[in-house]
């Protein structure tokens, strides 16, 4: 299963699930470390980090910034609450947009699973508002044509 | 919770990059089932399943017209939650893949070293 499994848990929150070809250390490591956070974690297509920390303990400071290297950005802060290496990461983070959106707590844990590793992640689900919020930055920019049709989509059922 | 449920019937519907294209479609306007199968290199049977998956996730509505079953979007198919899961879905999508390959390479860097 490298397949993204994606659900709800009540109405309050997300979990996320996937596996991936490579040790809990490897997934752990890769979750923790600015050099190499900023080589993955960077959303859609066209967009990159400029700015990465992650002080990897408990009590760390965590600031990543996103650009679209067109004038657009975005940046979030967040605090590292627990480490248990290499199995669980638990943090908090909030989104700047420019307000800050509600704290967000994130439960990442990292299974052996054969010759993988089944990461699991459990966070909250947005306010109605905060997804709008979302929704309006601009983020979905450059997302894969399908994401495309979707705002296509919903565009049509607005105006109809 | 029952609201929980319908939740993630309409994410698994939205999940397959056919049915995705379907609504595309249907965004347009209705259209028969023949219709919708043409741009997709699969068979009628196999977009009648994809069909399914959408009506039972109240994504989409038929109607009987003749021997034809015309397809259209259902109304307020799809919430601002959906549209904000089906984003977090795409980033970390495009996210997982990145890191695969910075895996890879990285198992690929020890092999090579003493």
């Amino acid at each position: 299963m490298s397949e993204l499994l994606l659900t709800t848990e009540g109405e309050t929150h997300v979990v996320v699930k996937r596996r991936f070809e490579a040790s809990p250390e490897a997934l752990y490591r890769a979750h923790l470390d600015p050099e190499l956070i900023q080589q993955w974690c960077l959303g859609p297509e066209g967009w990159t980090m400029p700015v990465c920390v992650n002080e990897a303990k408990p009590g760390g400071k965590i600031r990543y910034e996103w650009s679209n290297g067109k004038g657009m950005g975005f940046f979030l802060t967040g605090e590292i609450l627990e480490l248990d290496p290499p199995h669980r990461i638990v943090h908090v983070e909030r989104m700047h947009m420019p307000d800050a959106t509600p704290d967000n707590r994130i439960v990442t844990t990292f299974v052996a699973d054969g010759s993988g590793t089944l990461m699991t992640m459990r966070m909250s689900l947005p306010n109605a508002e905060t997804r709008k919020a979302m929704l309006a930055t601009g983020m979905e920019r450059g997302m894969e044509a399908s994401y495309v049709r979707l705002e296509r989509l919903s565009g049509s059922k607005a105006s109809s | 919770m029952k609201l929980d449920a319908a939740l993630d019937r309409t994410l698994a519907a939205l999940a397959d990059p056919t049915r995705r294209g379907i609504l595309a479609r249907l965004a347009l306007g209705e259209a028969t089932v023949s219709e919708l199968a043409e741009p997709f290199a699969i068979s009628q049977p196999a977009i009648s399943r994809h069909i399914r998956v959408l009506s039972e996730a109240g994504l989409i509505a038929q109607r009987v017209s003749g021997t034809k079953r015309p397809c259209r979007l259902a109304p307020g198919a799809l919430s601002e939650l959906d549209e904000y899961l089906e984003m977090l879905r795409g980033a970390l999508t495009h996210n997982y893949r990145r890191l695969d390959q910075l895996l890879a390479k990285q198992a690929k860097g020890k092999d090579k070293s003493p």
